[in-house]
């Protein structure tokens, strides 16, 4: 691969799964990433935590930056919120999430 | 019954700015939105962010540019419908068009300029099965009225400021409260998660965190919710009525069965003009889709100009329009 491309999987809410090549020198988030490749993602507040549309569950074991303050507050008006739970558009991409796995929250 | 030239659906910065363009011309207006005040997502999803591509304001709080748009268009004395959802539209023999409210209130109109944005906010809804089926007796998405629960059993979900202050607000009201959160903090002011803390020590209260309702139990009317907690796993609350505040999300709602021309949930516009494909309604700002579409404030004030000047040929088919600049004409407001 690449140098400064990871791999990513992303399931989306049929539960099929997609997996993404996502640059990791463009300062691209996840929730970017997804919608970038047509995924069903809205990003509705542009990916300043304060939409949970981009709301997904880690299903990998990396390890990733800690939710902010505004990602948590965010996340207690989503709906479906489980341990797992993180908005996308708070994960930036970095080398060390190759092979992440994701799968989309449903929208209610 | 109100008469205006130009119905503005949804009091964004794009709805007020229309206010100002369509003033120029002498054309009066009416703002319709559901939400009680004025600004659209600037005011409900960011206030105190600061925007940055406004043109000749290096930084402008999104509740700074607002307060601005309100003060440029007060010459033009817009009226105002706050709190109601513009509903349905029908024809009237002379024309014109005839918007009703959820709250039944009639407007009449030459044009109407859809600035809906996103959609209509609506109140997260959490995802319960058959939760409509008690929606109209015994789930409260808003409160007005603290009376209708005295004495009553209530549950309130969720973390923020409304669900902390509904609950204070409500101990001297109810009979007994029940505020349900998913994690052990709050977000909220500090003095409110204080004041919820000691109402919950002193027993006035309860406060369960770590759960979240999951279920609803009832014949007709609502008799428990079921929250799941983290340890403990299922608990039936009897109540009477459930408060779910989880914020407000934007939905299209009732504009997706006008007959326009929807493209996913925009809608279709011609960019000479930005009418839609019903002779005499607009749409302007995040509602609509054209080819190139941005979703920024700034395109949405150009789609405002260029609408009300065809909003105006309409309006006054045999009148010439003159084009004068603001530093020519200046800007002369209505009696
Ligand atoms: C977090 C965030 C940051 C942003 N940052 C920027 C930025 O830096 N620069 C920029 O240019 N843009 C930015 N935007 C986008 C900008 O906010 C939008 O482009 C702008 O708000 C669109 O204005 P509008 O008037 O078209 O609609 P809105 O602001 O969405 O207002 C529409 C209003 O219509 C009401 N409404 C809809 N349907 C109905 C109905 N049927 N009945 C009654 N009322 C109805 C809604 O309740 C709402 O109040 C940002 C957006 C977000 C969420
Ligand atoms: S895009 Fe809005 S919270 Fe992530």
């Amino acid at each position: 691969m690449e140098e400064n491309t990871i791999n990513i999987t992303v399931t989306d809410r049929e539960g099929i799964d997609h997996i993404i090549e996502a640059p990791t020198d463009m300062n691209f988030n996840l929730m970017e990433i997804c919608k970038s490749s047509e995924l069903p993602v809205e990003g509705t507040c542009g990916g300043m935590a304060l939409c949970a549309s981009c709301h997904c569950y880690v299903q990998s074991e990396h390890k990733l930056n800690e939710p902010s303050d505004d990602e948590l507050d965010m996340l207690d008006q989503a709906f479906f919120v489980e341990d797992n739970s993180r908005l996308s558009c708070q994960i930036y991409l970095t080398n060390d999430l190759n092979k992440l796995k994701i799968k989309l929250a449903p929208v209610s | 019954m109100i008469e205006t030239d130009i119905l503005i659906i949804g009091a964004g910065p794009v709805g007020l700015f229309t206010v100002f363009e369509a003033g120029l011309l002498k054309l009066k207006c009416h703002i319709v939105d559901v939400l009680p005040q004025v600004g659209g997502q600037l005011t409900e999803i960011y206030p105190k962010k600061p925007i940055y591509d406004i043109p000749g304001y290096p930084s402008i709080l999104a509740a700074d540019l607002v307060d601005n748009l309100m003060e440029q268009i007060a010459p033009f004395k817009p009226s105002f419908t706050l709190g109601e959802v513009a509903q349905s539209i029908s024809k009237e023999p002379d024309g014109k068009f005839l918007l009703t409210t959820n709250k039944n209130k009639k407007i009449k109109t030459s044009v109407i300029a859809i600035a809906g944005g996103l959609g209509c906010f609506e109140p997260r809804k959490p995802p319960i099965k058959g939760i409509e089926d008690f929606e109209e007796e015994s789930i409260v998405y808003m409160v007005k009225d603290p009376e209708q629960f005295r004495d009553k059993e209530i549950l309130i979900a969720g973390g923020g400021d409304s669900a902390l202050d509904w609950t204070i607000e409500l101990a001297n009201v109810a009979k007994k409260i029940t505020l349900v959160h998913r994690r052990t903090s709050f977000r909220g002011a500090l003095d409110s998660v204080e004041k919820v803390h000691h109402l919950a020590t002193k027993g006035v209260i309860d406060l369960i965190t770590e759960a979240q309702a999951v279920d609803l139990k009832g014949t007709n009317t609502l008799s428990h919710v079921v929250i799941k907690h983290k340890e403990k796993g299922l608990i039936d609350i009897p109540v009477d009525y459930f408060i779910p505040l989880f914020g407000l999300t934007p939905k299209l709602g009732p504009i997706a069965d006008w007959g326009l021309n929807l493209n996913r949930s925009a809608i279709a516009v011609d960019t000479l003009d930005y009418s839609t494909n019903v002779e005499g309604i607009y749409a302007i700002g995040d509602i609509n889709e054209y080819e190139g579409k941005l979703k920024l404030i700034l395109c949405g004030f150009h789609e405002a100009t260029l609408m009300v000047q065809s909003a105006f040929k309409r309006i006054y088919p045999d009148q010439k329009l003159s084009f004068k600049y603001t530093t020519v004409s200046g800007v002369s407001g209505f009696e």
